[in-house]
Parts: C-alpha cells; structure tokens; sequence
C-alpha cells in the first residue's frame, strides 16, 4: 500500500514537471487585481498555469537580485527595471511600457472633507499621511516628486508615515490609522474604506509608467516570452482598461 | 542612512525596549508570584492567554493589536482624541514590544517564585511576618535572581520585535524605527553596509543580554 502511495506521487510529481513550465511573474502591488485578470485569460488561451508574486517592485526587484524564480517583472517605474539591467540581470529582449496611472489622494470614507486640494495637506487637519515609501517604492516616489514640484515635500515630510508597499498605504487609510493617502487611482477601488479626496492633475506628477521584462531566466522560458507579448497585446490592454489603467504613454 | 542616524536607532530600541521591561516588572513579578502560588479553576486559561505571543505569528498578534487600536475603535479613537495614538507612533513600538516579552518575563519570574521553599514562607508567616512582609523579605529576594534573568529576557525579545512592530508602529524613520525594522529597511533599500552596522549592534547587545541572563540563572543554581 506504501509503496504504491508513494509511486503514485512520484508519478505525479513527474508528471507535473514535464507538463507546460508554469510561469512565476513578480509584479507591483497596484497590479494585484489586474494582473489576476490577465493571467486568467493568458491560462486559458496558453494552458500555461501562471503564478504572481505581488510586492513593492523594489522588493521583487532585490528578491531577481538575489536569485529568486521570477521570469516575467512588471515594474510599476522604469527605474528599477533599468537598475536590474545595469546589472546585467535581465534578457536580451527589449522591456515593455504597458499601461500608465494617476495619482489621488485618499482619505478614510467617513472623514470629514478637510483634504479638497493637494495643498490641504500641509494644513494642521492632516497629521500623518501614508506614502509607499517614497524612498524606495515607485508610488512613493512618483508621490514625493509631485508634492516636490508643488512645493509641498517641505512642509509634509514630517507628517510621512513610509509604507512597504502602496497597497499598504491604502490599508493605512482603510484602518483610520492615518489621515491621508497618496496611492493610485486603481487602488483606491480596492477598499470600500477610502474615498477619493481630490485627483493629482497628471501634467503636473511624474509620467507613471508600468514596464514590463523578462529576467534572465524569464527569457529561457517560451511561455514567458509569450507572456510579455500577452502584456502588449489589445486583448490585455483592454483589460487594463477595465481595471481603470490608463494607456501606456 | 548616515551613522548618526544608525546610531540613533540603536539608541531608540534600547531605550525603548527598556522601557517596555520596566513597565513589565511589576505586573510580571506579580503574575509569576500569582500563578506559582495559587491554584484555581481556570488558572490553565490565564496561563494560556499570557503564554499566547509567545506561540502566535508576532505578524498576527500585531493584526490583534492594530484592530484593536485603530482609529475606528472606541479606544483608538478616545486615544487619538486625547493625542495618544499607538497606531503608527513610538507608543505602538512599546506596546508591541511589551506584549511579546511579557511570555518571557512572567514565565520566568514563575519558574523563579517555584523554586522558592514554601517552608521557608511557612516559617515567615509562623513568626508573625504579614503575607506582604513574606513575599517582601523572603520570597522576592529568594527568587531575585531567576527574575532579573527573566527581565533581561523580556529586554532582548523587545529589542529583537519585527512582526508586531511594523504592523502597528509602521517603520517612520526617527520616530518608530528600530533595529529590526531598520535592518529590514536598509535590505529593502539595498543599503547592505548599513544594515550590517545595525546586525553587528544587536548581535553584541543580544549576546551581552543573553550572556549575563545565563550568568545570573546558574548562580542562582548554585546558591539554592
């Protein structure tokens, strides 16, 4: 009985290997929804089972440093896709910009209305505002860049309560931990916590940007180059669109 | 980070993970005496209960501690109200870190009360010598040792805190950022070098901590 047990999972675990190579894609939390979608439709149409792994895309990018099985990254800035590069960590095939974003700010859905314009947010009514961190995360950057240019950075620096990632700043506001948000307009239809305080006009933020690349090990596997021409085709732009992505610039 | 900002860190988790065992001691002798000296219906649940940080997720135990002090309770919002938020503060930093030590420091001061003759407390109380003058004169410094080791227990776990930390205190650069935060941060942010400064300064307050626990613990052996 014991012996046919274990027969029947090497049987099986052979058999899993054999089978189409599954894919591994590390992309940015913002993606989480998003790419669900994607790869529901990329599964069906390749029979390619495809696994995501969400973080900040500072975090997957120091996780493809240090050798972790990712074939496909999506970045949500072109930055951390170029520094993987430098260091000679992706394939040959070129990187692909595939959608854009805008910034919001976020308050807790019951809070009275004291954030109306970005520059509320140096008044004394916001004590502590959630930003990916703005030294690492490209939320947090694309959001310190911003409140730079506006000549905000000044006077909310202190008030700056550095998330993982920008789902966690939204979590922040979700819970009424803090007052305010700066997160993506995507993300702010994950929680029915949030509500939308004011949009970031998009002339003045930073050009927000999701790229696309295969690792090294990505660039093996035909399914992930498969993958990343998915990632640029209509059929996933339109899923981006549902999502409330914007086109990529 | 500059070295006068790693060095602030350092200075900020010792600091409160001190203060976090202070305000340990007392309520932790008390628990330790209590549970070694008495026996009751139910005393296994109290015992679980302090014994519980101690075997959940630290992760999930700061989930607990979030819900339970987020704004949108009627205790996180009288805190706000009065200007004493834990979420996101260096409160959150000390209560994180009291309620994982606090396994540490009662179980110890336990042990400690239990090792204690009772015969010893018997004669006291035969001479006249109230409950309060017992425990003050014969049983506390009996058990003197065991819970000075048990502190220092408390303070090297309060000093090691990630999980329930960055769940309720966030990791805000010089104001909840401490030593294990930081090395995580400095990792994330690809600054090794850094992050090796803040693994040397727990390492040697670790093993310090620990070294002087193990001293105290056999001289106590030795003396009974």
């Amino acid at each position: 009985m014991r012996t046919r047990v274990l027969s029947f999972v090497l049987v099986a675990l052979l058999s899993s290997a054999t089978a189409h190579a599954d894919i591994t894609v590390g992309a940015a939390a913002s993606l989480a929804e998003v790419m669900q979608g994607v790869g529901e439709v990329f599964e069906r149409k390749m029979n390619t089972k495809v696994s995501f792994h969400l973080a900040g895309s500072n975090s997957i990018m120091r996780q493809i440093e240090n050798g972790a099985p990712i074939d496909v990254f999506v970045s949500a800035d072109e930055l951390h896709v170029r520094q993987l590069a430098q260091k000679h960590l992706l394939g040959k095939t070129e990187p692909r910009t595939i959608a854009s974003n805008e910034l919001v700010i976020v308050v807790p859905v019951d809070a009275p209305a004291t954030v109306r314009k970005p520059s509320d947010l140096a008044t004394r009514h916001v004590e502590k505002i959630a930003l990916a961190d703005p030294a690492t995360v490209p939320a947090g950057i694309y959001a310190k860049a911003y409140l730079t240019r506006a000549g905000l950075w000044r006077s909310v620096a202190g008030k700056v309560v550095p998330t993982l990632n920008v789902r966690a700043a939204l979590a922040a506001v979700a819970g009424a931990n803090v007052d305010a948000a700066i997160v993506y307009r995507t993300d702010a239809r994950a929680s029915k916590d949030v509500r939308i305080a004011c949009t970031i006009p998009r002339a003045e933020a930073p050009l927000i940007r999701y790229v696309a690349a295969l690792t090294k090990q990505g660039q093996q596997s035909a399914e992930a180059r498969q993958f990343l021409v998915f990632l640029t085709s209509a059929a996933a732009h339109e899923i981006f669109a549902q999502y409330g992505f914007l086109p990529a610039p | 980070m500059p070295s006068a900002e790693l060095w602030e860190v350092v200075r900020f988790s010792v600091l409160k993970a001190g203060l976090s065992t202070l305000m340990l001691t007392v309520p932790s002798i008390a628990l330790g005496w209590f549970l070694a000296r008495t026996r009751w219906r139910g005393k296994v649940l109290l015992e679980t209960a302090v014994l519980l940080p101690l075997v959940l997720p630290p992760v999930a135990t700061g989930l607990l501690l979030l819900n339970l002090f987020s704004r949108r309770t009627p205790l996180g919002a009288a805190l706000h109200a009065s200007g004493l938020d834990v979420v996101f503060s260096w409160r959150g930093v000390v209560l994180a870190m009291m309620v994982m030590s606090v396994p540490l420091f009662v179980r110890t001061a336990r042990v400690a009360f239990e090792g204690v003759n009772p015969r010893l407390e018997s004669i006291a109380a035969s001479l006249g010598a109230s409950r309060a003058r017992t425990f003050m004169s014969v049983s506390l410094p009996l058990a003197s040792r065991g819970i000075v080791a048990g502190a220092i227990l408390a303070f090297a776990r309060a000093l090691g805190e990630f999980g329930a930390t960055i769940m309720i205190a966030g990791n805000i650069p010089g104001r909840t950022t401490t030593l294990s935060v930081g090395i995580f941060n400095l990792v994330e942010l690809g600054n090794d070098r850094a992050a090796l400064h803040l693994l040397i300064a727990s390492l040697v307050i670790a093993f310090a901590a620990v070294i002087v626990s193990e001293l105290l613990i056999a001289r106590a052996q030795v003396h009974r």
